[in-house]
């Protein structure tokens, strides 16, 4: 019900983007004319024996938005995982290379990982809200942080829900548990809760894969918001959305950076034949 | 014919019957258990007809025979011949009656056996009362005169009545005076004890200044002096106490007289109206729960065991949850999954399989021996040589049995932690969480259900044990409960009552088996009432943290 209510509430945002469609296709950046946010530099990751990525060199830029896209198994959300170390937690997982951010390699002795994913934050394909209220959702990253003052807390709190979008919905209902949300406002308020801690870079692992239709739509809306505050890299399955959101995409196979540049050039002339059949859907 | 029988067992209904059959037989077996030990146990408490007959003796002679007919049996007439009483030919089973008479102190035995042929004209008078005694057990005869001192106050139909009346105000009057004696006396006294102990600490640390003495002896004064005047109030009222007493007559027609002090309660059964029987069945009752046993635990209640039971198996939890909760943590969390991991699960899973009794001799050889020893050398040396924690009490008991199940909670704790979804560890730790913050404010809550599962299994485990609580703390008889009002309150210490012990004590240890018998259904009835209580306790939290945490289906 709220759904459908916030929905058409909603709808002059759904125009906005067609209108940034035009602009971005108008603008037709390069990744040159960008800051760079975070550099990858002949990245190579094991699992146990088996290289799962072959020596993969890339920058995203900032506050702009990156689509990784590629068939499933191609390590696109291995490669987003090690932007926060994610990958730490897997223990047969071994990697090479470096990743700077901010000119900080985030791989060498010494790197507070928690602090590192403070500044990275991460949203996962299923929603993954913890069994408390909405509001001590919003508030454990911050909480995690020794912040415990009650007025810093609700203003960080009403701030994160609004910037995804889902202070309108839950405002009356701070104190109820976040199990009860739908699935996707659960997904928005893990990006609220994603947000509250302030971080640089937003890393979202196909964020609408377990939703349905209008909460993706939502989603990518809030996507397009939230790009002008955070570095964004996305990953997703679906080349319309990777189309929709994204201002750069890179298209990986088996492992491989085979390609990356602006979406626009990307989908409309591809460099690569691998990269044309993917999107063309000849394999994948 | 034979397609069908495939169809019918293809289509799973055998397995359906037999699993159905299955639970039937366990259910049967359950609901027959606690109705066996409730029908055993509570009939124990009715105030059952007090008959009276003519016995016709071996040697020929009629005598008067009172009492309550507890059981018949049929036994061989040979056994009956071969015990030297005359049976006529022919006979080859003879019905015997087991009659409680009461009056040991008179005919010197509780209950007898009585050839049903040779009891004749039976009647049930309504004059004919039974009187639970202090000490002696139950007296069974015919009031005849109430005596103040030693002129007699009412005799005949009247006597009851003011029986009656002066048997309440002796009652008021025992109240009093066992409240002085055991929580105002006993309060003084552990007072004493205390100063006494801390004069010969200050001796053996040599700081027995006058200054000390001074405020020890000031503080013994006063105790002294509140004792002398409870002294008096006690002499007082024992004055008083002793006013009554009553003359009653016994089946073989002595007449005794009995002081109204050793008398815990007076009935006339035959005269009860069916109201008056089930008031007094309850009374009987909430006596058994919340009174003091008496006469070797054969009279009286088992309050001091219930409460022993209960508070030891809450220190218990109390001891083995966040023990078994950190050890299943760091097995499942953080140590590094191999070998020597799976070794210790080997080990902790095969100590759930040890005998209970090994762990009772462990606890008397390590914690009471050696470590409860040490404890008193280093911290009680004003108390020794008698020893403080180098003796059975509570305390060890409590820990053995933690150690007894800590199995369980470590088990049933890792399977919880086990089942947490990984997207919830990794959305904690992808908000900065580290793995410590992660594990406290996330996981651990989420697995607290599973955590009370293993502490309602140690709970159940615990409350039944009996074998290792002989070696490391309970006793037939506790002067004091381990929870009171004496700083500091709880006493680790003490040695205490257990529900399970008691049964045992009871029934095997007991100088009079024929009374001791219904107590041991009562006992047992209550002890798995106890025990559903506190698992009920246990699972009603359970419960409201599942409410709280149900995530689990993501």
């Amino acid at each position: 019900m709220s759904e459908m209510t916030s929905s058409s509430a909603g709808e002059p945002r759904g125009h906005a983007i067609d209108i940034s469609a035009i602009e971005r296709a108008a603008e037709d950046r390069t990744l040159d004319d960008e800051t760079v946010a975070l550099t990858v530099k002949d990245l190579k990751l094991y699992y146990g024996e088996k290289e799962a990525l072959h020596g993969i060199d890339m920058v995203i830029p900032q506050k702009r938005v990156t689509a990784f896209i590629g068939p499933s198994g191609c390590g696109k959300s291995t490669l987003l995982r090690c932007f926060n170390r994610m990958n730490d937690l897997v223990d047969s997982c071994r990697i090479e290379g470096e990743i700077r951010l901010e000119n900080m390699n985030i791989y060498q002795k010494g790197i507070d990982v928690a602090d590192l994913r403070r500044r990275v934050g991460m949203v996962f394909q299923k929603p993954n809200p913890f069994p408390k209220s909405i509001y001590e959702n919003v508030a454990y990253g911050l909480r995690i942080q020794g912040i415990n003052k009650k007025r810093v807390l609700d203003e960080t709190v009403e701030w994160a829900l609004k910037s995804a979008a889902l202070w309108e919905e839950v405002k009356d209902r701070l104190n109820d548990s976040a199990l009860g949300l739908s699935g996707g406002q659960q997904q928005r308020l893990v990006i609220a809760r994603t947000v509250a801690v302030k971080p640089e870079v937003l890393l979202l692992d196909e964020p609408a894969s377990a939703l349905d239709p209008l909460s993706t739509l939502k989603i990518e809306e809030l996507i397009h918001t939230l790009k002008n505050e955070y570095t964004i890299v996305i990953v997703t399955h679906n080349m319309q959305q990777a189309a929709r959101v994204s201002d750069y995409t890179a298209f990986m196979y088996m492992g491989d950076l085979i390609e990356f540049g602006s979406t626009n050039q990307l989908f409309t002339n591809p460099a690569s034949k691998q990269t044309e059949d993917y999107i063309t859907g000849r394999y994948g | 014919m034979r397609i069908s029988v495939r169809e019918w067992t293809a289509k799973g209904d055998p397995y359906v019957w037999m699993n159905a059959g299955a639970v039937a037989v366990s259910l049967v077996m359950v609901i027959g258990l606690l109705a066996l030990i409730a029908g055993r146990g509570l009939a124990h408490f009715w105030p059952h007809a007090i008959l009276e007959a003519d016995y016709l003796n071996q040697d020929g002679k009629s005598m008067l025979l009172i009492g309550e007919q507890v059981e018949v049996e049929s036994v061989p007439a040979d056994q009956l011949r071969s015990g030297g009483v005359e049976v006529p030919p022919g006979v080859n089973f003879m019905d015997r009656w087991l009659i409680k008479t009461g009056n040991r102190d008179v005919l010197g035995a509780d209950f007898r056996w009585f050839l049903a042929d040779n009891i004749r004209n039976i009647r049930y008078p309504e004059g004919l009362m039974t009187l639970e005694r202090r000490e002696w057990g139950d007296f069974k005869g015919y009031l005849l005169e109430v005596k103040e001192g030693d002129t007699t106050v009412a005799s005949g139909e009247a006597a009851w009545d003011e029986f009656l009346v002066r048997l309440d105000r002796a009652l008021d009057l025992y109240d009093q005076i066992h409240s002085i004696e055991k929580t105002e006396i006993g309060s003084i006294n552990y007072t004493i004890e205390r100063m006494r102990l801390r004069e010969r600490k200050l001796e053996l640390e040599g700081e027995k200044t006058p200054q000390a003495m001074a405020d020890i002896e000031a503080i013994r004064a006063e105790e002294n002096a509140k004792y002398e005047n409870l002294q008096q109030d006690l002499i007082d009222l024992y004055a008083q106490i002793n006013r009554d007493k009553i003359v009653a007559r016994a089946m073989n027609g002595d007449e005794v007289e009995i002081e109204l002090s050793k008398i815990v309660r007076a009935f006339r059964p035959n005269a009860m109206g069916i109201g008056d029987k089930i008031g007094h069945y309850f009374s009987k009752i909430w006596e058994f729960v919340s009174d003091e046993p008496r006469e070797a635990n054969t009279e009286g209640g088992i309050f001091p065991a219930i409460y022993g039971t209960v508070l030891m198996v809450i220190v218990m939890s109390v001891l083995v949850t966040p023990l078994g909760v950190v050890a299943a943590v760091y097995l499942r969390e953080y140590a590094t999954q191999g070998t020597l991991t799976r070794i210790i699960r080997i080990a902790v899973n095969n100590l759930a399989g040890v005998p209970s009794i090994v762990y009772g001799v462990f606890g008397l050889g390590f914690f009471i021996y050696f470590l409860g020893a040490n404890i008193d050398d280093a911290f009680y040396q004003e108390a020794l040589p008698s020893p403080t924690f180098g003796t059975p009490g509570l305390m060890w008991a409590s820990i053995t049995l933690a150690i007894l199940t800590l199995p369980v909670v470590i088990v049933a704790t890792e399977e919880g932690l086990a089942r947490i979804p990984r997207s919830v560890r990794e959305g904690s730790l992808a908000l900065g969480a580290t793995k410590a913050e992660t594990l406290w404010r996330v996981v651990i809550p989420m697995a607290s259900p599973a955590m009370m599962t293993g502490v309602i299994l140690a709970i159940a485990r615990a409350a039944g044990e009996v074998a290792p609580l002989m070696l490391v703390g309970v006793v037939k008889l506790a002067p004091s409960l381990p929870l009171d009002g004496n700083y500091p309150y709880l006493h680790l210490d003490q040695k205490f009552m257990h529900l399970g012990f008691h049964i045992y004590d009871v029934g095997f240890q007991s100088p009079n088996v024929e009374a001791a018998r219904p107590l041991v259904y009562a006992t047992a009835l209550l002890l798995v009432i106890v025990i559903a209580l506190l698992n009920l306790f246990a699972v009603g939290i359970r419960n409201h943290l599942r409410e709280k945490y149900k995530a689990l289906e993501m």
